[in-house]
């Protein structure tokens, strides 16, 4: 067994500078986190929740703040979404969660306004705990049935429909939407 | 050759690759089992990391380079008709962590590592040195095969691991030195659109089947080499073709069923 | 010195039926013979008689198609279960035609591996008894040298240590004179004459050298045609005109056969 000091030497840094890259991949570029922010379970309904995956963001004010960790659908059949986020944070229990798409054709995500917190009575504001749900939801925009929108106004000719509304509910469509 | 004759041809053929299937599991099995057991081989283990590990990193790390720096070349020409080659580093990134990373550098160690370490093993068997061992109640199994194969399954992670940040470079220094990129959008777009849970840890995943893979491959073929120095160059030639192809036919159903 | 060598227990060998065939040749058909207790035999025979075959019979390196090999005219060889096996090749010690020497390690670690494996000595009990048995086969300073680096006649010194250092109760050498030169040939001769006396092992040889074969065995074994003619070498050579044609008469046969 003729091993040499050099040998174990250069074994030592080829198994540490490998670990390290594994590291380095995992942590810096692929956002590991050692059990990261996070534990704060609340819920949020929707009628149409477009292309939102589980571990979608959850932003406020554009920074992170959590993710979606699970999609059901509730008895009523709209999409209940449960978040996963930042125990530290204070929302006031009159926030709103949106879907909006990042870009025109990215991802999709859900951003957190925070309310006004006139909710609390006469006590200040009262915050939204584990596994409140947040009453007001506005879900995700769907292209086709915006186009379908558009092209609905446009063949009445007037604008009775007042424009476009960033707002879709998903109630009612002339394309068989997905 | 008659119908009969060739009908029966294949027949005899298919039995052999069943037959040589089911012997190489079991060689597998019995490698495995043994490399279970002590007596642990430290210093053994040490000399077969040094010999596939750290040999190897100078083609790793070269052909990482230069596979990441085509990939900028590449995936800049393909990005700009679109006029998204802000997003070059994700492109990059993305084909390496979760494809090239793994598979390249586990074709590359299967050639420079893998045939070395079939060769080895056959010529000790053509010179009656596994027989050696056997005769003084030493598993060859155990002495020779176990930790060889031990190094290369925890080689093979770390080396593709660094094939792939050294693709990342490569393809920086073609995208935003050569190519005049944004330096800041390839590290932020590379670091929005990779997730550890998809795609870090499938491609560690794969990097350890594929190590699995060229080890055991390597091992039977040098333990069942024919005795002569034709069987000695057979060995390697054939662990070669056997692993490459067993990479890269495993690298699909890894990828089916890692991305569901 | 000789006395910390010598040995409690030499084996008697009893080959019984053996038979053995590859392919179409007939190696062996109904071949029996004894190998007497504590006694250099030698096997010799034309080449591809079959000596190495049944000397690696008898390490249970290969099996006989059908036949037994019975050790102290108890267990038959080829019938052990891993356990008994691996305790018989504790008692038996090999030297093969090339070493068998493990080519990535020195010398010392060569010989001293039964002892590190199978045993709990100290490693400076290992030191002592490695030197010990360097003495005993006229080995010195050859202690860090890889065997790569030895002559033919270091070689073979060095895989009669290793297989000394366990003091066997059987002793089996394949072609110890294959590829020396005459006066090396001698003094392994008396090198094995040596340890015969000293350790008491039974002895089994093969070799092709008519000479050293008349010269070193207590006891014959001539393959011919597929079974054994054996016995005491005087009466063997003295009653057994096959046996006296083979080592006296071939070179001169041939020629005269060869006459124009």
């Amino acid at each position: 067994m003729r091993e040499s000091p050099r040998q174990e030497l250069w074994v030592g840094a080829f198994v540490f500078v490998g670990l390290a890259a594994i590291a380095y991949l995992s942590i810096a570029i692929g956002g590991l986190r050692a059990g990261g922010p996070g534990g704060l379970e609340i819920v949020a309904t929707f009628d149409e929740i477009g292309g939102l995956k589980n571990r979608a963001r959850v932003v406020v004010g554009g920074v992170k703040v959590g993710q979606v960790k699970s999609v059901a659908l509730a008895p009523d059949f709209r999409a209940r979404v449960t978040l996963d986020v930042d125990r530290r944070l204070e929302l006031p229990t009159d926030s709103s969660a949106s879907i909006l798409t990042s870009g025109v054709l990215g991802d999709q995500y859900i951003a957190l306004e925070p309310g006004g917190g006139e909710e609390g009575g006469g006590n200040g504001p009262r915050f939204l705990a584990a596994g409140d749900e947040i009453q007001y939801t506005q879900g995700a925009v769907i292209l086709e049935r915006l186009i379908g929108k558009l092209i609905q106004n446009l063949g009445n000719g007037s604008s009775k429909n007042g424009g476009s509304d960033a707002g879709a509910d998903g109630a009612t469509s002339e394309e068989g939407s997905e | 050759m008659s119908p009969a004759a060739s009908l029966r041809a294949l027949g005899a053929g298919s039995l052999a690759v069943v037959r040589n299937l089911g012997r190489f599991t079991v060689f597998s099995l019995g490698l495995l089992v043994a490399g279970g057991r002590p007596p642990w081989r430290g210093r053994r283990l040490l000399r077969e990391i040094y010999d596939s590990g750290v040999l190897s990193l100078v083609i790793v790390c070269i052909s990482g380079v230069a596979v990441g720096a085509v990939l900028g070349l590449q995936g800049h020409n393909t990005l700009v008709r679109f006029g998204a080659e802000e997003n070059l580093g994700a492109v990059v990134g993305l084909a390496l962590i979760r494809e090239l990373g793994p598979v390249l550098t586990s074709l590359l160690v299967a050639g420079r590592a893998g045939s070395a370490m079939a060769a080895e093993i056959a010529s000790m068997k053509v010179t009656e040195q596994l027989d050696g061992l056997r005769m003084m109640s030493v598993d060859p199994l155990d002495f020779v095969g176990a930790p060889k194969a031990t190094a290369m399954i925890l080689s093979m992670p770390l080396l593709a691991t660094l094939f792939t940040l050294f693709g990342i470079f490569g393809g920086y220094l073609v995208g935003v030195v050569v190519l005049g990129g944004d330096a800041g959008s390839y590290l932020s777009t590379l670091q929005d659109a990779v997730r550890f849970s998809d795609d870090v840890a499938g491609g560690l995943i794969k990097g350890l089947v594929f190590g699995v893979l060229v080890a055991l491959i390597a091992a039977y073929r040098g333990f069942t080499a024919q005795p002569s120095s034709a069987g000695v160059s057979a060995a390697a030639t054939s662990t070669v073709v056997i692993a490459s192809v067993a990479t890269l036919v495993s690298d699909y159903f890894i990828t089916a069923l890692w991305g569901y | 010195m000789d006395a910390a060598l010598a040995v409690a227990r030499p084996i008697e060998i009893e080959a019984r039926g053996l038979c053995y065939t590859r392919g179409t040749r007939v190696i062996m058909e109904g071949l029996s013979c004894v190998f007497p207790r504590g006694r250099i035999s030698v096997l010799a025979g034309p080449s591809g008689s079959g000596k190495t075959t049944l000397l690696r019979m008898i390490a249970c390196l290969i099996q006989p198609d059908r036949g037994a090999i019975r050790i102290d005219g108890e267990a038959d060889v080829a019938q052990m279960g891993a356990a008994a096996l691996r305790a018989f090749r504790r008692r038996v010690g090999m030297l093969f035609q090339g070493g068998a020497l493990l080519d990535s390690m020195s010398v010392f670690d060569n010989v001293a591996l039964p002892l590190r494996e199978h045993s709990e000595l100290g490693e400076a009990q290992i030191r002592g008894e490695v030197h010990r048995v360097f003495e005993a086969v006229g080995l010195e300073a050859v202690d860090d040298l890889l065997p790569g680096q030895l002559s033919g006649g270091m070689v073979k010194r060095a895989g009669l240590a290793r297989a000394l250092i366990e003091k066997p109760d059987l002793l089996l050498c394949d072609e110890p004179f294959s590829g020396l030169d005459p006066p090396t040939v001698r003094r392994i001769e008396e090198l094995l004459q040596h340890v015969n006396e000293s350790v008491g092992a039974t002895m089994l040889i093969t070799s092709h050298h008519t000479q050293s074969t008349l010269r070193i065995a207590d006891h014959l074994v001539l393959l011919q045609d597929g079974a054994a003619i054996s016995g005491a070498t005087g009466e063997l050579l003295r009653e057994d005109p096959r046996v006296a044609e083979f080592f006296v008469e071939p070179p001169l046969r041939e020629r005269a056969n060869c006459a124009p």
